[in-house]
């Protein structure tokens, strides 16, 4: 079916506002928080300074007018009475959620002096700011941290091995110079009629419930309109999602163990030479040493290993290599494994093998729009050398030169935990994080942790769970209508636009720059927001030639986007033909790694706890436990207050085989306890089609309706998955952990059994201690 | 409902209803529909192995006797809301006559709520 405009929208083509009876309308885009990655065009329906009501904009060509759900229930959250509404000073003990309202000046003041203090006493160092998912705040708080705090120290709220997006991310960036997306025409703002774009012959979706998850820049629908018009799709996935279920070949991989089915698959395809030869030889290096690696294995190997059929990893590997252009869409599960770089290795090895980069229908290289590229390292450059290999985990040689501006964040939580060597830690920044909520792996360690400091900020939109535990400040921030900011994620540049106002909450710019004035005010000159965006869009993105008014009129911008770069010298600095790395090529045997002395091929590794690591365990805790996947109604932490989207979704929920559900005398409905030797956590069945073997538990459960005070803090760990998951299991760049693969028991809740819940056992009883009975 | 006498409805694309749940949203809010009312509701039925060994996994949206279709957004030139918002495109508006004829293909459906 095709898009349809309304009479009423096509009557204000090309205006960015009007009224409409009471409401001002205005076409704008919308970027969290809350919500998720992408930035979808919406129009807000505003009166009196409020949002009353929120549409998808159908001439965006990013959404084409469709919103999921939690974009339509924006209103909720963005005049929910739970919101922060104003600085809040901590009055009683860290934990007993006692407040008393103060001024921004007050607060900032407070700030100043403790950073000052700490600065002198410690070092800027000891100062670390954290984030979780980037989104809105992806630029703002690394900026604070490096021009602010003067610490070189800033990181993703505890995320174990930095698994999400930078294992994919640094190993595409050595491989082939550039990051890559499937390409559903979201380079081309006339999207599927655009001439020179191929619908993909097949899709390979890897690890990923895509139309849920909604990854970065990247709508799952995408996918749908692909499959409307003939792609076929091949699903590697431990469950049946709707998209598997519509799949050509559904390879039931058991978690963890992608690095070996990407092996086999790359195997399969060069052992029967359905290999694109005229791209390999001009456009790659190391293929040899390639073929070599992945050789040791074959299919029958990778079938026992990951639990998929031989004859299935076979024909799904065929059917990519001979599809007229395969898209590749991947998630965060190829990170979440200690073996997640090489699992990234051998999946970029098969569109880059298969001829599929860079060519209509394949795997599109992305570039920010007009090189407006704002990312963790922005101001990066303003700290010295000395202050700069202070950054925690700079030993990695992947971070030393340059991949990736983050701290580690587990080698972060052993300096807090040996008693801070080489420098104590003592202030913690936390800006739209909530890491015992969902981000930290090990939560009831990360709980100590974020106690252990003198002194620490929590930005939010809602009190969370982290700030009641161990906030001494919490200052309330601006939702996505109520913020002047722009979104130059890949494509388009777009402005997003304030429209709304809600009682003290500011925008992260704001509310950093008005801090960063009295921090350190030569790094801080622009008057406002608006002026740090305006500075942004003329001087970071000078080639687009506007200002930050005109696209904000404009709602959105697409840079000019062209196939086959990499034969025409469009993709490399020195403007030769070839790939941004330092070969030119694709690099199928890593160089840099090899200098540095990794292991410049794929290989595969046995999650640390599995079946076969560590079959002793595994007689105990009989289920592999994953999660992390998405729901529709929520975005990690985040919506749980909101009363529409609970309605669809008002528990936690573990998936499970029915099968195995019976052997353990459970029904649907029923509250299981999953336990290993680290914790427990409760959740309620769901049976859907899984190995039997595996569960697959939800994450980032809290429940704001719930007590806020310890013991209870929101039922934080009651039903944390993250109970069980664990910190410093990495890989050897420090990139990849085991939040999906470990081990787990399941039985029923009872009265009996649940006479001390998991958020008192940890904030109270000082936590499970690894015996719990 | 109607404009020029016409009866209006609902025409949907099943075989790519992803069960999103943004019509049944869409509804919600643009009724301000209560907790447990729906103006829309999605069924499901699978994921369930066929003997062929492929999967059926379905999901049709109901409109329920509270939807109105849209009338007054309809009535100002706009798409009913669940049309708009639907993630994957499955959903169209007009009238019956009109959705017959672009009855295509396997697993469509139209529905005259009112
Ligand atoms: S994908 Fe959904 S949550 Fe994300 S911006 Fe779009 S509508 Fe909002
Ligand atoms: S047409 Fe309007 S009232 Fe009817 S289901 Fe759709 S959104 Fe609800
Ligand atoms: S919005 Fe569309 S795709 Fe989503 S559940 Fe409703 S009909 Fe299905």
């Amino acid at each position: 079916m095709a898009y349809e405009i309304s009479e009423y929208y096509q009557k204000h083509k090309g205006e960015s506002q009007w009224q409409d009876g009471e409401y001002t309308c205005t076409r704008t885009t919308m970027w969290t928080g809350p919500g998720c990655h992408n930035g979808c065009g919406v129009v807000y329906y505003t009166k009196n300074g409020k949002v009353e009501k929120v549409e998808g904009d159908p001439y965006n060509p990013f959404n084409l007018g469709k919103l999921c759900m939690r974009c339509l229930n924006y209103v909720e959250a963005a005049s929910s009475p739970e919101r922060l509404k104003w600085p809040l000073k901590r009055v009683g003990e860290r934990g007993e959620n006692k407040w008393e309202r103060i001024s921004w000046d007050e607060a900032y003041d407070l700030i100043v002096k403790e950073v000052r203090r700490i600065q002198s006493k410690y070092g800027p160092e000891s100062i670390v700011a954290m984030e979780g998912t980037g989104r809105n705040v992806i630029w703002q708080v690394p900026y604070l941290c490096y021009a602010g705090f003067g610490s070189p120290n800033f990181t993703l709220g505890f995320l174990s091995g930095e698994s999400c997006s930078m294992p994919r991310l640094v190993t595409e960036a050595v491989i082939q110079g550039d990051f890559s997306f499937g390409d559903y025409s979201a380079h081309f703002p006339d999207r599927y009629d655009n001439p020179t774009w191929k619908v993909p012959g097949v899709i390979l979706i890897w690890g990923q419930n895509a139309i849920i998850s909604n990854p970065d820049s990247s709508l799952g629908h995408w996918i749908v309109e692909c499959m409307k018009r003939g792609s076929k799709l091949i699903v590697v996935d431990p469950m049946l999602t709707w998209l598997a279920a519509k799949a050509d070949y559904w390879l039931q991989v058991r978690p963890g163990t992608d690095a070996a089915l990407a092996m086999a698959m790359n195997d399969v395809i060069i052992k029967e030479d359905l290999y694109d030869h005229d791209f390999v030889e001009k456009w790659t290096v190391g293929f040899d040493e390639f073929a070599e690696r992945v050789a040791t294995m074959p299919a029958e190997r990778a079938a026992e290993i990951t639990w998929v059929p031989k004859d299935i990893i076979e024909g799904a590997a065929r059917l990519f290599a001979k599809a007229d252009g395969a898209a590749t869409t991947w998630g965060v599960s190829v990170d979440m494994a200690v073996a997640g770089v090489s699992a990234a290795h051998a999946i970029t090895g098969l569109w880059s093998i298969t001829g599929n980069l860079d060519k209509p229908g394949g795997q599109s290289i992305i570039q920010y729009a007009y090189d407006l590229g704002m990312a963790y390292d922005y101001g990066l450059e303003i700290l010295s050398e000395e202050v700069k290999a202070k950054r925690i985990g700079n030993e990695l040689p992947l971070k030393q030169t340059g991949y990736g501006a983050t701290a580690h964040s587990d080698t972060l939580l052993k300096q807090i935990e040996n008693g801070g060597n080489p420098y104590p830690i003592k202030m913690f920044w936390f800006q739209s994080t909530n890491p015992i909520a969902n981000m930290g792996a090990e939560a009831p360690r990360i709980y100590k942790a974020i106690k252990s400091t003198e002194f620490n900020v929590v930005v939010d939109l809602f009190m969370t769970p982290t700030a009641v535990a161990c906030a001494d400040l919490v200052l309330p921030c601006a939702m996505s209508s109520e913020r002047w900011s722009n979104r130059n994620w890949w494509m388009p540049l777009a402005g997003i636009r304030k429209v709304a106002e809600y009682e003290e909450a500011k925008s992260d710019e704001q509310l950093i720059l008005e801090l960063g004035k009295r921090l350190n005010p030569e790094m801080f000159p622009w008057k406002d927001d608006k002026e740090w965006n305006d500075w942004i869009i003329k001087e970071q993105g000078s080639k687009a030639g506007i200002t930050y008014d005109q696209l904000n009129d404009m709602i959105y911008s697409y840079d000019h986007f062209e196939y086959y770069r990499y034969e025409k010298g469009l993709l490399r600095r020195d403007g030769l033909p070839g790939f941004n790395t330092l070969s030119g090529k694709v690099e199928l045997k890593i160089g840099l790694f090899e200098s540095w002395g990794l292991d410049p091929l794929p290989w595969y590794q046995e999650p640390p706890e599995s079946p076969y690591s560590t079959p002793e365990l595994f007689k105990k805790y009989p289920l592999i436990l994953t999660t992390g996947h998405r729901s529709w109604e929520f975005f990690h932490s985040e919506h749980r207050q909101l009363k529409l989207n609970r309605e669809f979704h008002p528990d936690p929920l573990i998936k499970i085989n029915p099968e195995t559900a019976a052997k353990y005398g459970i029904k649907e409905g029923d509250w299981v306890w999953v336990e290993n030797y680290r914790g427990r956590f409760k959740q309620k069945v769901k049976f859907e089609e899984l190995h039997p073997l595996v569960v697959n538990a939800e994450h980032g459960w809290w429940f704001p309706e719930m007590e806020g005070a310890e013991p209870t803090l929101f039922g934080v760990f009651d039903s944390n998955s993250n109970n069980l998951t664990t910190m410093c299991q990495n890989g050897p760049t420090g990139y990849g952990a085991p939040y999906k693969n470990q081990l787990c028991k399941i039985y029923k809740v009872t009265e009996e059994n649940s006479k001390i819940l998991p958020s008192e056992q940890v904030t109270k009883l000082g936590g499970f201690n690894y015996v719990y009975k | 409902m109607s404009k020029n006498n016409e009866r209006y409805a609902l025409l949907i694309n099943y075989e790519f209803c992803t069960g999103c749940h943004s019509c049944e949203t869409a509804c919600k809010v643009e009724n301000n529909l209560t907790h447990g009312q729906w103006g829309i509701k999605v069924a499901q039925d699978g994921p369930r192995k066929l003997e062929n060994g492929k999967f059926e996994f379905i999901h049709v949206p109901i409109p329920t006797s509270l939807c109105n279709l849209c009338e007054d957004r309809v009535n100002k030139g706009k798409l009913p809301s669940c049309v708009q918002h639907c993630q994957a495109a499955v959903m169209s508006f007009g009238p019956v006559e009109e959705l017959a004829e672009k009855i295509s293909k396997p697993q469509m459906v139209i529905f005259t709520p009112v």
